[in-house]
């Protein structure tokens, strides 16, 4: 099945242009023969380039030229240009990108209202180009920041016009959430007007902050140069290089963080892609993760950031992968799941391990772990058998868990105070649509979010008593 | 006769590759310890039930495959196709792309109403191609979303096509520690649909079969597939060629309506359970030794004290007293944890089988009085042994064996049910909370007619 990606604005697309290179190095480590698969095709497309320009697409046999299934949309060239002329070139044409000159400053409601009227046909006429190629689409995958304007306004835009055109194909959201130093005044606004269309039209949603991704690669840093790690890392299992891929030559400033995005999402859907004994499917994730609609925020985190370049991997080990996917900081977010309460818990591991290992690990970790009454057996487990490039094995763990009250909850208080004091609102409200019921109606959004996950944390702790069963008349 | 299988999703289809695997490599195997008229016979009867014969060089399993996503199904063909002893017909298998989410509402409400022409199909030829159609044994999971909703949906088709054949449910029940997070609510929804359509559920649950891979099989690294083969392989122990009557000339050729006619005495009682002894690495094999009073007497009491394999057996748990109006399991003062049966019955593979004293098998105590002892019990034998072990026993339980999981999947899915965490995505597809009560209300009949047998 096929997942299509939609990179908006600068950060998305910066993350999405790491995610479409990994993804060529991972098929071409597994796919030897140079042979169009299904595996393959979840991403991209097989042209048949022969006859110049833009031929058919080819179902099967051997790979002509691939093409990414994508929609680039930038309200500024810059990203999107260097994407073009880079070695990414011929991945990309350009009936899937929409681009503008002069940006969104930075303004939630110019990239959602303006830009969103002005390009919608635009938008839709190549989306519906791009899903009839796809033989089942399953899922849109968004990327893209809060903070900004063209991520979070026509980012959002988008997610509502994915729910008008095609309201059963599943909404997942990767969404870089600003950190508090962020240099835009205005994120707080635009984070929390993006935050209502993420609550009542995504089915998913992946929150990444900057400052986990920084902290992580920092941690790299800091193994590699003090020479803890003893024995060479294998340079391309660190979570955050791009070392062996086929395309890029030179790295760029951000690329290590958005490594790790790419890297997460390439997991994510690797199971719907790669065989295993036990396969998780992106809707399946969404089953089993959202027990209430709008409970849809998930804390990932992924595990082992890199490899040692020794081949024995005994048991202990392994067993540290899973202690690891459950420690504060290989979180995305700045977030500590095992401290707060648990809905759900999926982990998709991949590579040699068996369904033994997992539960063995699944007992060991439980016990320090809370979950929501309800739920107190809530884990979705998936075993793919094709591990990371650089890995033996890895484990990619979501958590649907009320860590993410405490970004919320600051998001909202750094909304408050420029709102009180109305600051830059004008900005705002100028834009035709825009009224200051969009503000209010948003952050009483993010407080009702807020207030489910009290709710919930409420209960944490508490006494349970199972609700009495049906009675029979004998 | 011939039995047709329908395999159904991941797990359903993993299954159903081991099980044709262990057939034929226990066919194929020169273990059989028996004349050659003999193999030769056992060899015919197997071919017969499981394989037709067509334009290919090797036999091809009597098989539907069907899954809602198609990575499974292209694995399955193409290494039964390199055993090079059997293989599937190529065309007899039904795919789709996007799976179904692990959400029953998905595979009963949009995939079965809409496949459900083409999966017929496939089954009618199938169906066609036996000389004569003895049944359908259908393999699926409860947890997820193909093999539990669009299997329980096929089994209803199954029974409105076929309205006098006999279908037998395979039924996988999950790890208690998720595999899936609503896999109670799947459990749930499918037990009580199959109820109703099906005339028997035969149960392999993954935590005891995962704990004979562990302590029984010495397996470190234990893997689905490891599973599989031992699910496979106690399948195949009741499902290999049998003489069914004491001095019978011809192995029995009805083996679903035999099984249905010894154990399903009456529609309420569908729950079989399954125990197969001895179980140990192959490698121990040359140098075990076994004999027929030492298994009889770990198979029986396993039976009584609802033992799930052959170590750990609780040998204090008795029979209650004959003539004892109360069933001890309702003692206040000591719990037996008695297992009380409805029927039974046991398999014995091997040699010597032939003055097999199975006395303590037929002790009335065992059974709830409605039953004739003598009915209540069945003894299926032959001499040739099955897959590598020189002796081999089975036993196919309707009684109380099934009562405890059922009660637990009731209960935790119940308790979900009270919050109404994921409800929504089933009501998503058509499935309403009224369904969900028609189908705790069912079971708690089931739970409750089991417990005061």
């Amino acid at each position: 099945p096929v997942s299509l990606p939609f990179a908006v604005g600068q950060c998305g697309n910066q993350v999405g242009c790491r995610f479409w290179d990994l993804a060529l190095r991972e098929h071409a480590a597994v796919n030897k023969k140079g042979i169009y698969d299904e595996s393959l095709s979840s991403f991209f497309r097989n042209i048949d380039t022969r006859s110049g320009g833009d031929g058919p697409d080819i179902y099967k046999g051997k790979i002509c030229s691939l093409k990414a299934r994508a929609l680039l949309i930038d309200m500024e060239e810059g990203v999107v240009n260097e994407i073009l002329q880079g070695p990414l070139r011929d991945v990309f044409d350009s009936k899937q990108l929409i681009t503008d000159v002069s940006g969104s400053g930075n303004n939630w409601a110019v990239g959602h209202k303006l830009y969103g009227y002005q390009y919608r046909e635009n938008i839709v006429e190549k989306l519906r180009k791009t899903a009839e190629h796809c033989d089942c689409l399953q899922c849109f995958f968004i990327i893209h920041s809060m903070g900004g304007g063209t991520g979070s306004g026509l980012g959002t835009f988008v997610l509502n016009l994915l729910e008008d055109e095609f309201p059963e194909v599943y909404r997942f959201v990767t969404s870089v959430y600003p950190s508090g130093e962020d240099d835009v005044i205005t994120s707080p606004y635009n984070s929390v007007l993006a935050m209502k269309e993420l609550n009542e039209h995504a089915d998913c949603v992946l929150p990444i902050e900057n400052e986990s991704l920084f902290d992580i690669v920092n941690k790299i840093h800091q193994m590699i140069d003090s020479g803890k790690l003893g024995s060479t890392v294998k340079q391309n299992s660190l979570v955050t290089s791009s070392a062996g891929s086929t395309k890029t030559v030179q790295e760029k400033p951000f690329d290590a963080m958005n490594n790790i995005v790419a890297n997460l999402l390439l997991n994510l859907t690797s199971s719907a892609r790669f065989e295993g004994s036990l396969n998780m499917d992106l809707n399946e994730i969404s089953m089993n993760l959202v027990p209430f609609p709008r409970l849809h925020y998930l804390v990932s985190s992924l595990t082992p950031l890199y490899t040692l370049a020794d081949v024995n991997v005994p048991s202990r080990r392994l067993d540290q992968m899973f202690s690891d996917a459950f420690s504060r900081d290989h979180q995305l977010i700045q977030a500590d799941p095992k401290h707060s309460l648990y809905l759900a818990c999926a982990l998709l591991v991949r590579g040699n391990v068996q369904v033994s290992d997992l539960r063995r690990n699944i007992e060991r970790l439980k016990p320090s772990l809370h979950f929501v009454s309800w739920n107190q057996e809530g884990w979705k487990t998936g075993l793919c058998s094709v591990p990371p490039v650089g890995h033996s094995h890895s484990l990619l763990a979501l958590a649907n868990n009320t860590c993410v009250k405490p970004t919320f909850i600051e998001l909202k208080d750094r909304f408050m105070k420029l709102y009180k004091k109305k600051a830059h609102l004008h900005h705002y409200l100028h834009i035709d649509g825009m009224e200051q019921s969009c503000f209010s109606e948003a952050i009483s959004s993010l407080s009702d979010l807020i207030e489910e996950y009290n709710e919930l944390d409420a209960t944490k702790g508490g006494p349970r008593t199972d609700p009495s069963r049906l009675k029979i008349a004998v | 006769m011939s039995i047709v299988t329908v395999q159904l999703g991941q797990c359903g289809n993993q299954i159903g590759h081991e099980v044709f695997n262990a057939i034929c490599s226990d066919v194929h195997g020169t273990h059989g310890l028996c004349s050659k008229k003999e193999n030769e016979s056992y060899h015919d009867a197997c071919k017969e039930r499981f394989f037709s014969e067509e334009e290919s060089e090797v036999p091809v399993a009597r098989a539907v495959l069907v899954d809602m996503e198609p990575k499974v199904i292209s694995q399955t063909l193409s290494i039964a196709a390199r055993s090079g002893y059997w293989k599937y017909n190529d065309r007899s298998h039904f795919c789709q792309k996007q799976g179904s989410g692990n959400n029953w509402a998905n595979g009963y409400s949009v995939h079965g109403p809409r496949h459900k022409e083409v999966i017929m199909n496939l089954v009618q030829k199938e169906a066609e191609k036996c000389d004569r159609l003895g049944g359908f044994f259908t393999i699926m999971s409860m947890a997820g979303g193909t093999g539990s909703g669009l299997g329980a949906f096929v089994t209803k088709c199954l029974r409105d096509a076929f309205p006098t054949s006999f279908i037998l449910n395979h039924v996988i029940w999950p790890y208690g520690t998720g595999e899936v997070i609503v896999q109670n609510y799947n459990s749930v929804l499918t037990l009580s649909h199959l109820y109703q359509s099906s005339d028997a559920l035969l149960v392999h649950e993954n935590d005891v079969i995962h704990k004979i891979c562990a302590q029984l099989m010495k397996i470190k690294q234990i893997s689905f597939r490891d599973v599989n083969q031992v699910i496979a392989h106690q399948l195949g122990s009741v499902f290999q060629p049998t003489y069914t009557a004491e001095g019978g000339l011809h192995y029995s050729r009805n083996p679903l309506g035999d099984l249905m006619e010894t154990l399903v005495p009456h529609p309420e009682f569908k729950m079989l359970g399954l125990r197969n002894i001895p179980q140990m690495p192959e490698n121990s094999l040359p140098y075990s030794t076994f004999s027929w009073p030492g298994l009889i007497k770990h198979l029986r009491q396993m039976l009584i004290a609802n033992a799930k394999m052959e170590e750990g057996i609780d040998w204090q748990v008795r029979p209650p007293q004959l003539g004892s109006s109360i069933p001890s399991s309702h003692s206040t003062n000591k719990p037996l944890h008695f297992n009380t049966s409805i029927a039974n019955l046991v398999i014995l593979r091997g040699k010597d089988m032939h003055n097999v004293d199975l006395g303590s098998f037929r002790d009335p105590s065992l059974y709830t009085s409605w039953l004739n002892p003598q009915d209540a019990f069945n003894a299926w034998k032959t001499p040739r042994a099955f897959n590598k072990y020189e002796k081999s026993a089975s036993l196919v339980s309707n009684s109380q064996f099934l009562l405890k999981p059922l009660d637990n999947v009731v209960g935790k899915a119940w308790n979900m049910f009270a919050s109404k965490a994921y409800i929504h995505q089933y009501t998503k597809f058509g499935i309403e909370e009224e369904d969900f009560l028609d189908s705790f209300t069912a079971l708690e009949q089931v739970i409750s007619s089991y417990t005061i047998l």
